[in-house]
């Protein structure tokens, strides 16, 4: 097995004349983090969405450790342990918290053709479950229907649901979207507590947390690559500064805020 | 208020329903007790619509099928000789398990209003198919002359045939309750709650659907083979359309997710039917309000205002249903879209 845990080659992808994905050649090395940023338009989601098979690409491929998971299902990859947390919160709102995570937790047997015994009362689900809720800073809301729970809980909710799949690779679509101050900072803690013990592709444009989490950068734009390397090169690039913000400007000299 | 108690008011409710389910129909008379058993039948198949639309969030317009499926194979074997219900209606089940293997495996590929279009040519093809069935009939159907027994019982008294339904359908009542609770359950529900999301943590919502699509039309199967015991008569009516329409407008009228809803639903709908139609055969144009009232003004259906009504909880909300939810790749593209 190569150093790469996701090797993505020569991707394409294009809605009519929109090119979104410009031949996009990206590896990740295991055990890194790798922020993904650009402005909007920069095609993040759509490359997002090739890479968990909701959207196939017109050319390319997908490597993931090893495999070429190019052409297998959204279901198949993520029993391959890549996980992914949603840009706009996708939970089950009519379930507890507890049950949100039970639910990822029972993703990870073989199969879940067992019609009998009341899923609450597997142990072997809701432990897990309790215990991933408590790491992602709910423990006290387990009871709560998840459709009653504020938007900076639904995006700790979807971490939660992400890891307890057991996952190799944590895809982060933009984990800290429209959460105020003091749920950014409990975010972002979540964040670092997590960096290391997965492979997390991040895309965000939380500039601070992008920078003080990342091992290496790439950005996009008009879905291409425009630069990738570390946090300083990516921070002292004249032509990064250009090409995200179309002049020249201090965002990246600062490392600070967000772009719209 | 505590959780106990509103499971136990929950309880005494349910008993309190079975005990007029028992005792009621025979008291008032032959009428009646064929009157309930039709409601025991069309709620056994609101019931197996109620998996799909309540608990799954895929709306089929073509259930009718499979109880007409379960309803032509009943009265056939019937007919055929195969007189032990223990052997006939088991079959019958298979036999629409099989129709609904074939008809899920096609039309789930579909979604949404696509889903509804689709089961309801599926439902039609085979209301046609039955209208050319010569030797059973054509359009005008066949007679069972009798019913099925159960080996040492005849079910040839309507009161007998009654309580055997009606012990069916608890039965039926019980197995679905276990199942939607269970780890089947909990994928199932989650489909019809986010069905992208289930997909991203892991699950094939496509073989999922399929299995309880396969469920549902067992249930109905045995719904279907029932219906053409009680009538000794079976013909294309059993598959058309409306009648796939009059099923969800039990559940909608009953309380979609509930499992005891589409069974009240059922008696509602058929009550009115029953009252309406003695005064003129226009008793749609009442019973159409009605559901339009029901829709705009009850939140949670009759069920769910009557477990309202005695503090016995609530039915979950509304389910949300299977329309379409692709990812959209051009809503980043557009400036300001992000949060």
């Amino acid at each position: 097995m190569s150093e790469f845990l996701l090797e993505i080659e020569g991707l394409r992808k294009s809605f009519g004349a929109l090119v979104a994905t410009d031949n996009v050649t990206l590896n990740i090395r295991t055990g890194e983090t790798h922020a993904l940023i650009g402005p909007n338009g920069a095609g993040k989601t759509t490359l997002v969405g090739q890479l968990t098979g909701e959207l196939a690409p017109d050319a390319g491929h997908i490597r993931f450790a090893g495999r070429d998971i190019t052409a297998l299902q959204t279901a198949d990859r993520a029993r391959l342990g890549l996980a992914r947390s949603f840009q706009i919160t996708s939970i089950f709102p009519t379930f507890t918290a507890e049950e949100n995570v039970a639910l990822a937790v029972q993703a990870t047997e073989p199969h879940s053709y067992r019609f009998w015994q009341p899923a609450e009362t597997i142990e072997r689900l809701r432990k897990p479950a309790r215990k991933l809720l408590g790491d992602v800073g709910l423990e006290s809301l387990g009871r709560r229907i998840a459709a009653r729970m504020s938007h900076g809980q639904h995006r700790q909710l979807e971490i939660g649901m992400a890891l307890a799949t057991t996952p190799v690779m944590l895809l982060l679509d933009e984990p800290m979207a429209g959460l105020g101050m003091e749920e950014s900072r409990a975010m972002s803690q979540l964040l670092a507590s997590v960096k290391g013990r997965y492979t997390i592709l991040l895309i965000e444009h939380d500039m601070d947390v992008v920078f003080s989490l990342a091992d290496r950068i790439t950005v996009l734009v008009g879905g291409r690559i425009v630069a990738s390397g570390t946090p300083d090169e990516i921070r002292k690039s004249r032509e990064v500064r250009i090409a995200y913000l179309g002049e020249d400007d201090d965002e990246f000299a600062g490392g600070l805020d967000a772009p719209g | 208020m505590r959780p106990n108690l509103v499971l136990r008011r929950r309880g005494w409710l349910l008993l309190l329903l079975l005990a007029v389910a028992i005792l009621l129909p025979p008291w008032l008379g032959t009428y009646y007790v064929r009157f309930a058993t039709q409601i025991a039948i069309y709620g056994m198949a609101a019931l197996s619509v109620d998996l799909l639309l309540g608990y799954t969030g895929l709306i089929t317009f073509g259930q009718a099928g499979l109880f007409g499926v379960g309803a032509y194979a009943g009265g056939m074997l019937i007919v055929l000789g195969v007189t032990n219900a223990f052997v006939a209606w088991p079959l019958a089940i298979l036999i629409t398990m099989l129709f609904a293997l074939a008809i899920g495996a096609l039309s789930l590929r579909t979604r949404g209003f696509q889903f509804i279009m689709v089961t309801l040519a599926f439902a039609q093809m085979l209301y046609y198919f039955a209208q050319s069935l010569r030797n059973w009939g054509g359009d005008d159907g066949f007679s069972t002359q009798r019913r099925n027994d159960l080996g040492f019982l005849s079910l040839e008294s309507h009161a007998t045939f009654y309580y055997v339904v009606l012990v069916l359908l608890v039965l039926v009542v019980w197995l679905c309750h276990r199942l939607v609770r269970s780890e089947f359950g909990m994928v199932i529900r989650g489909i019809r709650d986010n069905e992208r999301r289930v997909a991203a943590i892991g699950f094939p919502p496509y073989r999922y659907k399929l299995v309880i699509f396969v469920i549902a039309g067992g249930i109905a199967g045995l719904a279907g083979a029932l219906m053409a015991n009680h009538a000794k008569f079976v013909n294309p009516a059993v598959l058309s359309w409306q009648l796939s329409g009059e099923i969800l407008a039990m559940v909608i009228l009953g309380s979609a997710g509930s499992l005891i809803g589409p069974v009240i639903g059922a008696a509602f709908f058929l009550a009115f039917r029953d009252v309406l139609s003695d005064y003129t055969e226009h008793w749609m144009l009442f019973f159409g309000p009605l559901l339009v009232a029901r829709v705009l003004l009850l939140r949670d259906g009759i069920w769910g205002m009557l477990l309202r009504a005695t503090g016995a909880g609530e039915v979950p909300k509304e389910p949300k249903v299977d329309f379409p939810e692709v990812p959209k790749p051009t809503a980043e593209e557009k400036p300001g879209a992000g949060p």
